[in-house]
């Protein structure tokens, strides 16, 4: 603790660090990853090929495609942008598979309704699938976050800043404090992060909660007629 | 993108197949680390999933543990562990195992869980109005219709063990981290990507076997179902087309 305290300022500047290094990828991943999966649920063909990339792309070990990326972008090897477009395939990844779900779990009949009452593809894709697909999209996008933020870490083992490098510096002087400090702080992270994430849900997405709250009713109730 | 061509006449390069260091001896390393980690991880992890499935209890600890250990960052446990153990580089092992079995539990429990939710409350219901006992209804009917998701969770659960076995190597075990991590200080970045190619083919490979499996595993039973609602709908559709027309 003493070592903590001691130490603020610099714990501070990492974790300053740390929340920029993953606010990109995270909102890259999730900007890109939409209109992706979108065209895998409209059209057949576009599907197979996408999701099989995004399932190739999630192979690549984190760590490996982070070290090669120089060669493939000609960046220098410190260069943050290395970090960030790593993180940002992963993110979109992990994300078109839960945005090819999400529209797909948007009712037919809704769709229909909105094109027979005179909504244009444009239109009906912003005020009709968007906002349905809204929850799912924000599950998803909440687990991609978690790791995004988990992933920064590994950063540290190619000189880059962030919490990971409590790590490797802890672990080179043998002192576990600090490398327990950057544990916590990273969690720490994660938790605010998810945490915004689930109150902007339900700034933007007020429906939800009722849906929820449906089916949490009506799941009980099936639980208590089972036990009876 | 010439670095790409030395990585891969490094790889071709019968020298490096040869020896502690060479390729076969640090891919069985990296497999040995995958098998034991998912293998623990299988016990744990499924039992688990299994029981929560069935029972239906305990289900907010799946939902909890999945979002909990996903935010661990993998390398900041390991180094802690390590550290903590002090048992020096001959017992890195335990502290590598733990932190893969951490990292490889939630895509297990969330596989074996939502496989046994899966199952048709109807079909356990006639199992149950059958007479089967509920260890008959979970090893007889659950666990043969959930092992499809069952064997998802266990790919997931080897890619990222396979994928983040590398960082092993930064505690001085072997493996095919070893490459990168060796080569890294030194600025050797065609060993880095021999690294980081060896670690994706051997990822792919890992997960066509599972797919593989996977498909093995569906019951005959569903799969006549599967073929034979899908004949009806491509039958349905076509005649509705022709109308429409």
């Amino acid at each position: 603790m003493t070592w903590v305290l001691a130490n603020l300022e610099q714990i501070w500047e990492l974790t300053v660090a740390h929340i920029l290094l993953s606010i990109a990828p995270i909102l890259l991943g999730f900007v890109l990853a939409v209109p992706i999966g979108w065209f895998a649920h409209r059209f057949r063909v576009s599907r197979g090929v996408v999701l099989t990339v995004c399932g190739l792309l999630y192979t690549i070990p984190s760590l490996a495609l982070i070290v090669a990326m120089p060669t493939i972008l000609g960046t220098k090897i410190l260069d943050p942008l290395n970090l960030i477009v790593t993180l940002t395939l992963y993110a979109i990844a992990l994300m078109v598979r839960t945005a090819t779900d999400a529209f797909d779990a948007v009712s037919k009949d809704v769709i229909q309704s909105s094109t027979a009452v005179g909504f244009g593809a444009w239109r009906r894709f912003w005020q009709v699938e968007l906002p349905l697909a809204g929850p799912v999209l924000l599950a998803g996008l909440r687990v991609v976050s978690t790791s995004t933020v988990s992933l920064v870490t590994l950063g540290a083992l190619v000189g880059m800043s962030g919490l990971g490098y409590l790590f490797t510096n802890g672990y080179q002087r043998n002192f576990p404090t600090e490398i327990l400090t950057g544990i916590v702080g990273t969690v720490l992270i994660a938790v605010v992060f998810d945490v915004l994430l689930v109150l902007i849900g339900r700034m933007l997405l007020p429906w939800a909660r009722v849906d929820e709250a449906a089916r949490r009713g009506a799941g009980s109730a099936r639980v208590k007629a089972v036990a009876a | 993108m010439n670095l790409f061509a030395d990585a891969i006449g490094w790889i071709l390069d019968p020298s490096h197949w040869t020896g502690p260091d060479g390729i076969p001896n640090r891919i069985l390393e990296h497999l040995g680390y995958t098998t034991i980690t998912v293998l623990i991880a299988t016990a744990i992890a499924v039992t688990l999933g299994l029981y929560i499935g069935h029972t239906g209890r305990l289900r907010g600890l799946v939902v909890g543990v999945t979002g909990a250990l996903r935010a661990l960052p993998t390398l900041g446990l390991l180094v802690y562990l390590a550290v903590l153990f002090g048992l020096g580089i001959r017992f890195a092992l335990l502290p590598t195992i733990i932190v893969l079995v951490v990292l490889a539990i939630p895509p297990l429990l969330a596989g074996a869980y939502s496989g046994v939710q899966s199952v048709d409350g109807r079909t356990v219901d006639a199992a149950r109005s059958m007479g089967m006992t509920e260890w008959q209804i979970l090893w007889k009917v659950e666990v043969p219709l959930a092992l499809p998701l069952i064997i998802g969770g266990i790919r997931s659960a080897v890619l990222q063990v396979v994928a983040t076995a590398t960082v092993a190597a930064y505690i001085s075990l072997g493996g095919l981290g070893r490459y990168i991590i060796d080569a890294l200080p030194v600025r050797d970045y065609t060993k880095v990507l021999v690294g980081a190619l060896l670690v994706t083919i051997l990822a792919l490979v890992l997960d066509g076997i599972l797919i593989f499996c996977q498909r093995l595993t569906i019951p005959a039973g569903v799969r006549a179902i599967q073929i034979s609602s899908r004949e009806r709908s491509t039958s349905r559709s076509t005649p509705a087309v022709s109308s429409a027309a």
